[in-house]
């Protein structure tokens, strides 16, 4: 069989190909189950904060746009085929295709993260950032509650995490694309691809769960009694 | 499934999977943007459960089933795998059912 660049694609440590591409797998997997346990403490957090001050929550939400995260959350949705799409042709060998696909996954994530840009901004104008730059429009003359801050104190930490871990990805993906390029992967050897793809999954999954929570809250309370 | 693709029982997932998963998620989404404009309610014994949220997550927890069993092919994989990835979930579950049980049961 022909290699690309490397003299065995079984590392010495590893009795065979599988037992290394399981090991590989188990070891992204277990840094996933440590993100999910990160994530998971600001997700505790908002359903503490969002149990206690509901209404609070409620409002907050609804200053968030909902068409902009809907499509959001469809960008990464299509930005997660495409990168199994690209370890399916890692799979089958087939370079240039694995490229494409990872190039277009790196352009959905990009267009990800400048929508964030665009809301970040927005939320800039309304005075909706905690703390100090605290200015939100009195609604009919009254302030919103305080506890509106906590709402986005948790909106910017965990979709602050969430393009963290975005931009990460998207270098991940970039050296990935190098890889390729250079002929690094084969039929037999593709576990960079395979585990990069479970990183960015995940990710796609944090958003899944971020997006009801933090933009569809209260919607059908405020349509109801508005 | 191409036969040279498999090698030690490492499985293809074949592309029309992935689109009919992708299809699923997407409607999904649209799924729970339309349901969250509702009020949904539970009406039993006398009292209204309000169902909203619940419905929510548990939409969002299917698309995140889909993607962990094939995007993330385990479905397909080994038995220690799903044993990892299962295991990350629970901890969470304990994470929020303990966190939870605290401050719901709390007079303050």
């Amino acid at each position: 069989m022909t290699e690309h660049g490397t003299a065995s694609a079984v590392a010495h440590q590893f009795d065979d190909l599988e037992q290394q591409r399981e090991a590989g797998s188990l070891g992204m997997w277990l840094f996933l189950i440590t993100e999910i346990m990160f994530f998971g403490g600001m997700f505790t957090a908002y359903a503490v904060y969002r149990y206690a001050y509901y209404n609070a929550f409620i409002e907050g939400s609804s200053h968030l746009n909902v068409p902009l995260g809907a499509a959001n959350t469809v960008v990464l949705i299509v930005s997660s085929l495409t990168m199994a799409l690209a370890v399916h042709a890692a799979q089958r060998g087939k370079k240039k295709a694995m490229v494409a696909w990872l190039a277009l996954t790196i352009v959905l994530g990009g267009a990800f993260l400048g929508v964030k840009v665009v809301e970040y901004k927005d939320k800039y104008d309304h005075g909706l950032i905690p703390g100090a730059l605290w200015n939100p429009k009195h609604e009919g003359g009254v302030a919103p509650p305080a506890e509106m801050q906590l709402f986005f104190s948790l909106y910017f930490a965990m979709t602050g995490m969430h393009a963290l871990h975005m931009v990460i990805g998207i270098g991940i993906m970039l050296a990935l694309m190098r890889m390729a390029l250079r002929g690094r992967f084969s039929p037999e050897y593709y576990a960079p691809v395979e585990v990069s793809g479970l990183y960015w999954h995940f990710v796609d999954i944090v958003w899944i769960f971020l997006f009801p929570l933090l933009y569809l809250i209260g919607l059908h309370v405020v349509k109801g009694h508005g | 499934m191409n036969a040279h693709a498999e090698h030690a029982g490492h499985h293809v997932v074949p592309v029309s999977t992935y689109l009919i998963i992708f299809a699923a998620l997407i409607a999904g989404t649209l799924l729970t943007v339309g349901a969250a404009y509702y009020d949904i309610d539970f009406q039993v014994l006398g009292y209204t459960v309000p169902l909203n949220t619940t419905v929510a997550l548990l939409i969002a927890g299917t698309k995140a089933a889909l993607v962990v069993l094939f995007f993330m092919h385990v479905k397909y994989s080994s038995r220690l795998i799903w044993v990892f990835a299962a295991a990350g979930f629970l901890w969470l579950i304990i994470l929020f059912t303990l966190t939870l049980a605290d401050y719901q049961s709390r007079a303050w």
